[in-house]
């Protein structure tokens, strides 16, 4: 998916207060043939923003002006309930799986959670950008990781072979199995096996798309975290 | 009046039966005197203890009213020369605190003394007054009166007997000479214990005060805790997550676009830079490093020195002086410093430091316009967050700044060196 012509032309909002972070980020969704509509730095400009109607995606910064807390969360949430399903990505610089948790919960799919350090990798950025912007789901591998940990105290997850681990981790974080097969160098095929094989031994409903599937994975979790 | 019960009320002196000198005698002389006094105040003490008594059943019917209406202010009136008496001995203050009855009627008058303990204290003391407190009081007074009297009826009457006494008397001056000064003393302390409520009430005032200064200390590390979370956020991090980015970008473009990669090469640069400093300055308002190797007086030299007027720094204090306290006195010392430089207009200033007796002394001075108030947050600055930190030390912030100034603000921390 990443290498698809699909982002070319993507229109953007960037919502980011620090103003060195508001103009790495434009420069590098530009260089990669997006639009930036509108660089904002607070939540109410923000809140406009996502208002007018030819907005592909937001890129939001968690926390923003006036309270410096979570507005650029809640902004997002809020127009993900006023538009559903519209892409939102969400930076920060900690991870936090509680409001990863409320992202997902803000509809299916089209929803993003990264750390700001995942930016430097510009091209993994750009490819989550229009990940998003195409409905599907990303999570940073912090919070992935932050769940997986949390769920390894129960039973179930022992009985996954530590590859399929890798998988499951991998599949959380919104990963296709083309792409879970190029990072692990195995064939898709393979991929398809092991992603079989942990749904079987986790009892999860079979998922035909790969953003459901995330949300399953997620969901499952969730509950055992 | 006033000479007579200066003299007889000072404290009790030495319990030591040594030595054996002027000043001793007369003090064991005053102290039977004030015995006497205890031991004839028996007296008032015993009535009022039976009329007290007498109150409870009368209360029955109104008389028992109309009785403690004058009773019960009686008590009061004589276990105030109690509290005066045996405070003076003791050097202390004992102080009564009765339950406030303003507002009330003759009727409810008498109901509040019932419901209140300190009434029941006085009831209790007069008892005590009137027996054991009068046995202790009496036998000084026999024991230096009786060899008086045996004399005189020696001399006077001449009787064997009376001589046979005499001889008993000897033993009996020694007896009054060793126990007078601890009898006085045990009653002044009885009587403190039963009439004081000043010992709770001082623990009582000590522990609100130290709960206050908990509560400060708890919100003002939480906000120096976030401030520090804020100032990691928004600077250093921030900085190095902007680097990434120009960096991340300008290897994409290292080969479609040299000299815009170079650009943000070189502006990445600039943000390092820039970054380290964020963090340096975190770490001087964590623990300034000139303190850290030099002690506090090392600490507020360093302080003065950016400062852009004359600063003339006579701080004198040992190695050794507690860690928290010597943060806490550097900051305090850099938030006057600073809000001299912002409000004062001085055009000089000053900081005097010492340490003697257990406690840290520091002053600040500007000759400025004056006017600062430590109660006034925002305009001063954080004068009110001073007081706020010392107060974790029992430490103390006094400003002094008239219109037209000097300012002059005060610290000072108790404190116990390690050396």
């Amino acid at each position: 998916m990443p290498d698809e012509p699909v982002g070319a032309g993507l229109r953007a909002v960037v919502a980011e207060d620090q103003a060195l972070l508001r103009v790495g980020l434009t420069r590098i969704l530009e260089a990669s043939g997006m639009v930036v509509v509108a660089a904002v730095d607070n939540a109410p400009s923000l809140t406009r923003a996502l208002a007018s109607p030819d907005v592909d995606v937001a890129v939001v910064d968690v926390r923003m002006p006036p309270s410096h807390t979570t507005e650029g969360l809640v902004a997002a949430v809020a127009a993900r309930r006023a538009r559903p399903g519209f892409p939102v990505l969400v930076l920060s610089q900690y991870v936090e799986p509680l409001y990863a948790r409320e992202l997902l919960a803000s509809g299916e799919g089209a929803v993003g959670y990264l750390l700001k350090d995942r930016v430097a990798d510009v091209d993994g950025f750009v490819a989550a950008v229009r990940q998003v912007a195409s409905g599907g789901t990303v999570l940073d591998p912090e919070v992935v990781a932050g769940l997986v940990s949390g769920a390894g105290r129960e039973q179930p997850l022992e009985r996954l072979t530590p590859r399929e681990r890798e998988v499951l981790t991998l599949m959380a974080e919104g990963r296709s199995n083309a792409a879970i097969a190029a990072r692990l160098f195995v064939s898709e095929k393979a991929v398809g096996k092991h992603t079989n094989a942990i749904f079987t031994k986790l009892d999860l409903p079979p998922a035909p798309d790969d953003n459901r599937r995330v949300l399953a994975v997620l969901a499952w979790l969730d509950g055992q975290g | 009046m006033t000479d007579w019960s200066a003299m007889l009320l000072r404290r009790i002196g030495s319990l030591r039966p040594t030595p054996v000198d002027g000043d001793a005698l007369v003090d064991r002389l005053r102290l039977t005197v004030v015995s006497a006094a205890y031991a004839l105040l028996g007296a008032p003490a015993l009535a009022l203890g039976i009329l007290t008594l007498l109150c409870i059943p009368l209360g029955l019917v109104a008389a028992g009213f109309v009785l403690a209406l004058g009773v019960v202010p009686a008590t009061a009136a004589l276990t105030a020369v109690h509290r005066r008496v045996s405070g003076a001995l003791l050097g202390e203050q004992v102080t009564a605190s009765y339950a406030d009855t303003t507002g009330t009627n003759v009727v409810t008058r008498p109901v509040r003394w019932l419901t209140d303990k300190a009434r029941w204290r006085d009831v209790g003391f007069l008892w005590f007054s009137a027996t054991g407190g009068f046995v202790m009081s009496v036998l000084p007074v026999g024991l230096l009166t009786a060899p008086i009297t045996h004399l005189g009826g020696a001399v006077f009457d001449g009787g064997f007997w009376w001589w046979m006494l005499v001889l008993l008397d000897g033993p009996l001056l020694l007896v009054w000479w060793l126990v007078t000064p601890g009898l006085v003393r045990g009653r002044a302390v009885a009587e403190r214990n039963i009439l004081g409520h000043s010992r709770v009430q001082r623990l009582e005032r000590r522990v609100a005060e130290v709960a206050a200064s908990r509560t400060e200390t708890l919100d003002h590390s939480a906000a120096e805790v976030r401030r520090i979370e804020r100032d990691l956020h928004d600077g250093a991090q921030a900085r190095i997550a902007a680097v990434g980015m120009n960096v991340g970008l300008a290897e994409k473009l290292l080969e479609s676009d040299p000299a815009a990669a170079a650009e943000l090469l070189r502006e990445a640069r600039e943000t390092t830079v820039s970054a380290l400093e964020d963090l340096r300055s975190v770490v001087r308002g964590i623990h300034p490093p000139a303190l850290a190797d030099r002690g506090l007086a090392g600490g507020i030299e360093a302080l003065a020195l950016p400062i852009p007027l004359p600063v003339t720094v006579a701080v004198d204090l040992p190695r050794g002086i507690p860690e928290p306290v010597e943060s806490a006195a550097y900051f305090a010392v850099a938030e006057c410093l600073a809000n001299t430089v912002k409000h004062s207009g001085a055009s000089r200033a000053w900081v005097v430091g010492s340490y003697d007796d257990g406690v840290l002394h520091l002053e600040v001075g500007d000759d400025g316009r004056g006017g600062a108030d430590a109660h006034v947050d925002d305009q001063r600055g954080g004068l009110a967050g001073i007081a706020r930190r010392l107060a974790a030390f029992d430490g103390t912030m006094e400003v002094a700044s008239p219109p037209g100034g000097p300012t002059i603000v005060t610290l000072e921390v108790p404190c116990r060196t390690s050396q």
